[in-house]
């Protein structure tokens, strides 16, 4: 044994860890019903591995909760279903389409139609059906410029959104849940970590993750900039059609299969993807075209419940 | 440090910094994202896009880090933002606050979580007011490594003279921080990169580390307590399976000190004592718990524990009492503190009742003097209070133990936090 015992140091991404395990028991124990909200992403699979050592060797004390819009590439689910017989946890999903149905909202019309607005409706409907108070997200603060200043304990109202301005003051590790009939929490316990902090503990923890995080040859087109997936749910334009080929790309995020953009890349396993972050010249969510509508779009979105 | 383990051998220095619109602390955050490579090409052009039409006549580095509407538009900082960067030795995250006294609460925030402070002092002013509330905050809230960055070297002639005469008038004024155990001064051009990160060409005189250089290597490891063992208990794990019959797990985040299996222990506020049977994680038992580490602990015999009760040693127990005298900073901007006032005070995993017996003093945090006369806390007032509470506490001074020694006030009524404490 080395001396490192003794210095009682522990490497970062423990440390995160630790932290993230800490937020997800606060979660369970001040609130009712809390949910974990599970996109199938990278960062919402880490979420749940991180749940499960939390409540060991019991099972997760709240259920995963999906938020499906339609238009998922095909590989989200199997992958989700897989995913939550592994860790035995219980799945709800919440449907677009049924919001949809019910009229609750309004599908976008014109080519570049996206349901990624609609989730918001989705969720809150979700959320209300259920009766959750807390909300677990997989959010990171180095996301995005508006996330810098959000809470690991986010308190939205009773219409759900979020006040930028009436946040909690959060200090040391103490958590201020309590909150009035009908309002409700989003946490995201994965505050402090980083987009490789994330990769670098899937490496060390050896978690299976969809198959769409790694290149591929795929029929791809590009609209504004951005390279999407040909798929049935979206209308390419004549001058987009003219862009439509063959590549070998991999996807950063993964989202709604109509807005999420895929990247040039040849990476094909963890370590490859772990290199090509390092050397990465663009924020993950500039794959995103939802975010390119203005450059506030995300606090606008937030402020209207978008996780 | 071996090579070859790399990212899974970083640590983590959490740092804070505080500073008002013209100091050029966003500049100074900007620096070290931009020179140690840590700013994403997209989030540059976005930078020079908005500086342009700005009309700025540099890249303004300090739009970086300005992220919410209300403060793009007005120029200032408003709240606590948190940023990440790393550099093969280490992992940082910064809580950026603004620095004027009307953020004082953001300033205590930001604090509450930070390894070390870096405290701007521009050159051409010296040690001002907002500089003795900087390092008066950062010693409130134990920070133990504090830097001081006389900035704006350019605008003073990069004058050795002029720096020298600023170390000599902060340190009479340090020398009444307590909790300041290491205060490292550097002369800086946050414009211009002089020390930030590249040494600079323009201050020979100067033998000192960059600013980064002494980020990556300071030595943070003793702030953390590994002496008092205190183990708030957060949850019970009962998995109630047929693998698990019987299992009664206690889970939490060690506060401080080390629980070994086989260790003697107490458990508060019973009194009981039993011995530590094992400690559990998912990968398997493990031989030893500290803080930081989250685990989850099984007991040799069977008692009643429940989340807010603290498992310690036998022969080191925290104070198990219903009076505590603390430091508070008030945050509530609707609520003011008149008195013989009810709320709800959580520590640890604890929460409880508790009324303010008596306000004994604020402090004018610009020149640290005692304020007698006028004992009512608005937004940002710092001072000293007596509380009771409804039950028992299990507290360490804050001195002692950031994590026992710490509570939040919170009003009953609007479930706003409204005041943050440290235990003396």
């Amino acid at each position: 044994m080395e001396q490192k015992s003794k210095s009682y140091q522990v490497n970062h991404l423990k440390q995160l860890e630790s932290e993230a395990i800490y937020i997800l028991r606060e979660t369970a124990a001040q609130f009712e019903k809390p949910a974990l909200l599970f996109s199938g992403g990278k960062d919402s699979i880490v979420m749940a591995w991180l749940a499960r050592k939390a409540f060991y060797p019991a099972k997760l004390p709240f259920p995963l909760v999906h938020v499906d819009t339609g238009h998922n590439f095909p590989e989200t689910i199997t992958y989700r279903d897989d995913f939550v017989e592994q860790i035995k946890a219980n799945l709800v999903v919440g449907l677009v389409q049924e919001s949809i149905d019910q009229g609750r909202v309004q599908e976008e019309k014109g080519p570049k139609a996206s349901r990624n607005a609609l989730q918001t409706v989705t969720l809150l409907d979700t959320i209300e059906k259920h009766g959750y108070d807390a909300c677990l997200g997989g959010g990171r603060r180095d996301e995005e410029k508006a996330r810098a200043k959000e809470r690991f304990f986010s308190h939205r109202d009773e219409f759900g959104q979020w006040d930028p301005k009436n946040q909690r003051p959060e200090l040391w590790n103490i958590f201020n849940g309590r909150k009035q009939h009908g309002e409700h929490f989003r946490v995201f316990p994965l505050s402090n970590w980083t987009e490789m902090d994330v990769w670098q503990y899937i490496k060390a923890e050896e978690i299976p993750l969809p198959s769409l995080y790694f290149a591929s040859e795929r029929d791809v087109f590009t609209r504004d900039g951005v390279i999407l997936s040909q798929t049935d749910f979206i209308t390419m334009l004549p001058e987009e059609e003219a862009t439509a080929r063959k590549e070998v790309v991999r996807f950063r995020t993964i989202g709604d299969a109509t807005c999420t953009g895929a990247v040039l890349s040849n990476a094909a396993t963890i370590d490859d993807i772990i290199e090509e972050v390092a050397a990465a010249r663009q924020t993950e969510r500039g794959t995103r075209s939802d975010d390119k509508r203005s450059e506030t779009a995300m606090e606008d979105r937030k402020k209207q419940g978008y996780f | 440090m071996s090579e070859e383990r790399g990212y899974l051998d970083m640590d983590l220095l959490r740092f804070t910094t505080a500073g008002s619109v013209d100091d050029g602390k966003s500049t100074l955050i900007g620096r070290l994202l931009y020179d140690s490579k840590n700013i994403f090409e997209d989030q540059l052009e976005a930078v020079e896009t908005s500086s342009k039409a700005r009309g700025d006549e540099h890249v303004n580095l300090a739009l970086l880090t300005d992220g919410l509407r209300a403060e793009r538009e007005q120029g200032i900082t408003i709240d606590v933002a948190y940023r990440y960067f790393a550099t093969p030795k280490r992992k940082f995250i910064i809580a950026d606050t603004p620095g004027h006294i009307q953020y004082t609460r953001n300033m205590v925030t930001g604090a509450s979580t930070a390894n070390l402070a870096i405290i701007l002092i521009d050159a051409r002013k010296g040690v001002i007011e907002q500089t003795c509330r900087h390092a008066f905050i950062a010693s409130l809230l134990r920070i133990q490594h504090v830097v001081i960055c006389v900035n704006k070297m350019d605008l003073v002639d990069w004058s050795q003279e002029r720096y020298d005469e600023i170390i000599a008038e902060f340190k009479q004024f340090a020398s009444r921080l307590d909790n300041v155990v290491e205060v490292t001064f550097i002369p800086i051009s946050a414009l211009e990169g002089d020390n930030v990160v590249d040494k600079s060409k323009n201050m020979d005189w100067y033998q000192g580390p960059t600013l980064m250089y002494h980020l990556e290597n300071v030595y943070v490891g003793p702030d953390a307590n590994h002496i008092d063992a205190r183990f708030p208990v957060q949850w019970v794990i009962r998995p109630m399976s047929n693998e698990w019959h019987d299992f009664r797990g206690y889970a939490g985040r060690v506060a401080g000190g080390v629980f070994k299996p086989g260790d003697d222990v107490v458990v508060l506020p019973s009194g009981f004592t039993t011995k530590v049977k094992a400690i559990h994680t998912l990968e398997g038992e493990i031989e030893e718990a500290f803080n930081p580490l989250s685990v989850t602990m099984t007991l040799e015999d069977e008692i009643d524990i429940s989340r807010g009760d603290m498992i310690a040693k036998p022969n080191n127990q925290p104070k198990v009492e219903q009076d505590v005298e603390a430091m508070i900073c008030w945050f509530s901007e609707k609520k003011k503190l008149k008195g013989r006032e009810k709320l709800i005070l959580r520590h640890t995993t604890k929460e409880v009742k508790a009324i303010v017996k008596d306000v004994r003093y604020k402090v004018n945090i610009n020149t640290l003097h005692k304020i007698e006369d006028d004992l009512e806390f608005g937004l940002n007032d710092i001072g000293r209070i007596s509380l009771r509470t409804s039950s028992p506490l299990f507290f360490d001074s804050y001195s002692r133990n950031r994590q026992t020694g710490s509570f939040v006030l919170i009003d009953e009524f609007t479930n706003e936090t409204v005041a943050a404490g440290m235990i003396i």
